[in-house]
């Protein structure tokens, strides 16, 4: 009987969790649709898909795997680029928008997956403090690489360059696709609100059976103690490795959004650099570490508030610092959790397990 | 042949040699003991034995197979898995959890199934679920299954270390000191317990323990190590009544 | 010539590198965290030298020593606010991503209070420096004196460390803290002191950069923080001496990056120097091993 409830409670925060989304985007799909709501907060529309499928997507590491990611914009850089790269070559190729981005959402996905494996292998080695400033580490490099990328195509085919488009050498009528630190422009805006919130519900789904299953249980084992887990024959690389490229693929489908929601795409601090890093942390501590729709919602809140109210918005970056700060305290503080335990404890005796 | 044979197993940390020349057979479901004084080598001997350290000298068979310097993984999939003196459990999960955590290799089914639930998927966390729930009724842990392991009290905990190790199916199981911070209530349900599960799961045990009372309650034998070298070993009420070790434990 | 006066350039910036991992360096090996706001510290630190010169009227040594102070007593408050409260949290992120946030808040309030434009800062140093080889290479003051300070810096606290009862202190907190305590030392208030070391250095440091580089904006410290972060683990976490010659090596390879390979790269390089001392030796030219007990 106990394990039956259990097993409902889980599911039941699921389809919660589920319901919220599909709801929150039925409700601003049906106020746009009737155009009660400002051309600013509807362009607002994709880039919080993209925070929120970064943010689920950044929880996979810090909440479930249990280390912090500070270079997780580096794979949203390497999703936007190659997804771009690829809608730019067939725009003229493929007519069909929904298929070139379909393919193009395949292939930042796959880059992103391939880079995070690529920097998972040794990053994953270390922890705590390490990993995360290697992380942050290859993220700026991801970011430094992409603005010495010169990228054309002429009756030769393909021409790279890491100095300048004369570089190139190319034919008079070839055509530069990346540009250095001018980026790429001209891709096809194919990302819609609706694009953004399928995706959303597949990256959800894809996490919350994850973490209920075999492999998310042997992450969270992890997380909870490396040395118990390898001594009931864990293999530590294998699944750290496994959630730090499947979050990785998140955020190149994050990636990939973006690069298809505006029509210059370029590489800098506050796009795919620490910046962006940052706030999305902001978000995975606001909404609770390890908590997925707590993500969500943090996503949402801090994304909108200080858009809705103007004043605020020279103030957004002092707020997230601010949170950050206090949330931290609050809830990790060994101190504010006895005094949270004392007056805060609802008559709950003893906690459910966290999942 | 013995179950567990270990010959002339050391190692050295710096200049120290932690462990020095250490032997030990023991037969099939044997309740053995590891005892001696603080710092003598006893969970180094563990941690030789389950690959968290790699011996530098000696040999490890378990059940004839030479496991000597093979890692953790590899040890556990052999069959040795142990308990840790601080309790080493995996706090944010469920007490089921843990000890499915624990069933982890004895059951497989793909990632990709596990996202995508299919029946795979589906099957195997149900017999998941049932082999677990009936290792936490041996334990007497089943009201609290759902429980997160970190909210149960101690002697619970040293009880789901016991029942996450069980899981693993091992051959040989290592107690690394499970009575400590017990009351004599509760050592004395330990020791009930220790034996039934010898009993049930025909279970070969090795334990290091302080608490005397445990030690000659259920160990048939013992070794005695001292500056990480084997003092002597043999039967429990032998080993207890050498002189030597009177000495070892109280001092010249 | 132009090979000597990039590796001068080198040693300078270095040196710069040098004195804010000295700070980097200590308090990681005795709070045991990474105390991402240090860098952020150091352009709070030009800012008070700024304004005491600029606005003030005053000295330059009066601006040294106003940021000195300023600095000194914001790294205490710093560490009494945000971090002592989280010193036995069970996770060691959240210390982590506090400081995150503490080094956000910092930038955020800079960038209220004196705008995002780019501030000139005029340097304290007065000296012209040296032209040697007949002019062919030149030297100039403030690097002269960066180099010098960084030194004393590193002898002084060298001595301090070693010598001084306080010192000893700090060692014996950071090799055992409950240890320690036991002993009669006062731990918060060693772990204060070196917070309010490391802070006077990353003033000294702050001064120093934007003499050299004379371009002050609210994000001007956070690369070199995380640079000499690189340094400090470049020459051991912990290490004194290793923090000097992690610094000093970083500024080079920096400098000769830039000349050699790519302007655009520079960073990418000093990133990639990181990544590979991490893994091919995690505890850098002079850290020294530590495992972990099971």
């Amino acid at each position: 009987m106990d394990k039956l409830k259990n097993m409902k409670k889980t599911t039941k925060n699921n389809i919660i969790t589920y319901a919220l989304v599909i709801a929150a985007f039925v409700i601003m799909q049906s106020l746009i649709n009737a155009g009660s709501i400002s051309s600013l907060l509807e362009g607002l529309m994709v880039p919080l898909c993209i925070y929120i499928i970064m943010a689920v997507s950044l929880n996979l590491v810090v909440g479930v795997l249990g280390e912090l990611s500070l270079g997780h914009a580096g794979f949203m850089c390497v999703g936007a680029f190659a997804s771009a790269f690829f809608s730019k070559c067939m725009r003229d190729t493929i007519e069909s928008a929904s298929l070139r981005f379909f393919l193009a959402l395949l292939i930042g996905i796959a880059a992103a997956a391939i880079f995070g494996i690529l920097i998972g292998i040794p990053v994953l080695r270390l922890k705590g403090d390490y990993l995360a400033i290697v992380t942050l580490a290859f993220g700026e490099i991801i970011k430094n690489l992409v603005n010495v990328l010169y990228i054309g195509k002429d009756s030769n085919g393909f021409h790279f360059s890491t100095k300048d488009v004369m570089a190139l050498n190319m034919e008079p009528d070839g055509k530069v696709i990346i540009n250095g630190p001018q980026g790429i422009t001209g891709t096809p805006k194919d990302a819609t609100f609706f694009i953004g919130f399928i995706l959303i519900l597949i990256t959800l789904f894809i996490v919350l059976n994850l973490i209920h299953s075999r492999d998310g249980r042997a992450i969270m084992a992890i997380r909870d103690n490396r040395i118990a887990a390898e001594s009931v024959g864990i293999n530590i690389t294998k699944y750290k490795l496994m959630a730090f490229t499947i979050s990785a693929a998140m955020a190149g489908a994050a990636g990939v959004l973006y690069a298809h929601n505006l029509s210059t795409l370029t590489a800098n601090t506050n796009n795919f650099g620490y910046n962006m890093s940052i706030m999305i942390l902001v978000f995975v501590v606001l909404g609770g570490i390890g908590n997925i729709r707590g993500s969500i919602i943090a996503a949402v809140i801090l994304t909108l508030l200080p858009e809705m109210l103007r004043g605020l918005s020279d103030y957004r970056m002092l707020i997230y610092a601010i949170v950050l700060i206090v949330m931290m305290l609050f809830n990790w503080a060994p101190k504010a959790i006895e005094w949270r335990e004392k007056y805060l404890s609802f008559g709950k005796k003893k906690k459910e397990a966290v999942k | 042949m013995a179950l567990l044979e270990v010959k002339n197993l050391g190692i050295s940390f710096g200049g120290l040699r932690a462990v020095n020349g250490f032997d030990i057979s023991i037969e099939k479901e044997a309740l053995y003991g590891l005892i001696g004084p603080n710092g003598a080598g006893k969970t180094t001997v563990f941690n030789l034995l389950t690959g968290v350290y790699k011996p530098d000298s000696g040999k490890v068979l378990l059940d004839g197979t030479d496991i000597t310097g093979k890692n953790t993984i590899e040890i556990n999939k052999a069959g040795i898995a142990r308990t840790f003196q601080n309790i080493r459990l995996f706090k944010q999960l469920s007490v089921l959890d843990n000890v499915k955590v624990g069933l982890h290799n004895k059951h497989h089914y793909s990632t990709l199934s596990g996202v995508l639930r299919l029946p795979g998927y589906r099957k195997v966390e149900k017999e998941m679920d049932e082999q677990a729930m009936e290792l936490l009724k041996v334990f007497n842990l089943e009201d609290v299954a759902h429980v997160a392991a970190s909210n149960l009290p101690y002697g619970q905990q040293r009880r789901l270390e016991i029942a996450r190790a069980m899981a693993t199916e091992p051959k040989l199981l290592l107690l690394d000191e499970p009575a400590a911070g017990m009351n004599p209530n509760e050592t004395g349900e330990l020791m009930d317990m220790i034996r039934f599960v010898r009993e049930k799961f025909h279970m070969t045990i090795l334990l290091i323990e302080h608490d005397m009372k445990l030690v000659s309650g259920i160990c048939e034998k013992l070794t005695v190590l001292n500056f990480g070298e084997v003092l002597c070993e043999g039967k429990t009420s032998d080993v207890l009544n050498d002189p030597q070790v009177v000495t070892a434990y109280l001092g010249e | 010539m132009s090979f000597i006066s990039y590796l001068i350039n080198g040693i300078s910036l270095g040196s710069v590198y040098a004195i804010i991992a000295l700070g980097y360096t200590m308090v990681y090996g005795i709070a045991k965290m990474l105390n991402f706001a240090h860098g952020d510290v150091i352009m709070i630190g030009a800012y008070m030298a700024l304004i005491t010169m600029m606005k003030a009227g005053m000295s330059p040594i009066l601006a040294i020593v106003a940021a000195v102070i300023v600095c000194t007593v914001l790294g205490i408050l710093i560490e009494r606010i945000a971090y002592k409260p989280l010193r036995n949290a069970s996770s060691s992120l959240a210390v982590l991503i506090t400081a995150i946030g503490v080094s956000y808040l910092l930038q955020n309030t800079a960038l209220l209070v004196f705008g995002a434009n780019a501030q000139t800062f005029p340097s304290v140093i007065k000296w012209k420096g040296l032209s040697l080889a007949g002019g062919k290479l030149n030297i100039s003051g403030e690097t002269i004196v960066t180099i010098a300070a960084c030194v004393v810096i590193m002898i002084v606290l060298m001595l301090f460390v070693q010598k001084s009862k306080p010192g000893q202190a700090m060692r014996a907190v950071s090799e055992d803290k409950g240890a320690a305590q036991l002993m009669g030392i006062n731990v918060n208030g060693t772990i204060a002191l070196t917070f309010a070391i490391g802070s006077a250095l990353a003033a000294v440091a702050g001064v120093l950069l934007c003499s050299a580089y004379p371009s002050l904006t609210p994000y001007t410290g956070a690369m070199p923080g995380i640079k000499a972060f690189v340094a400090a683990v470049f020459g051991g976490i912990g290490s004194i001496p290793g923090a000097f010659i992690g610094g000093i090596l970083l500024g080079v390879i920096e400098i000769f990056g830039k000349a050699y390979i790519s302007s655009q790269m520079a960073d990418a390089i000093v990133f990639a120097v990181l990544i590979i001392v991490l893994l091919v030796k995690p505890t850098g030219l002079l850290g020294k091993k530590i495992q972990e007990k099971v």
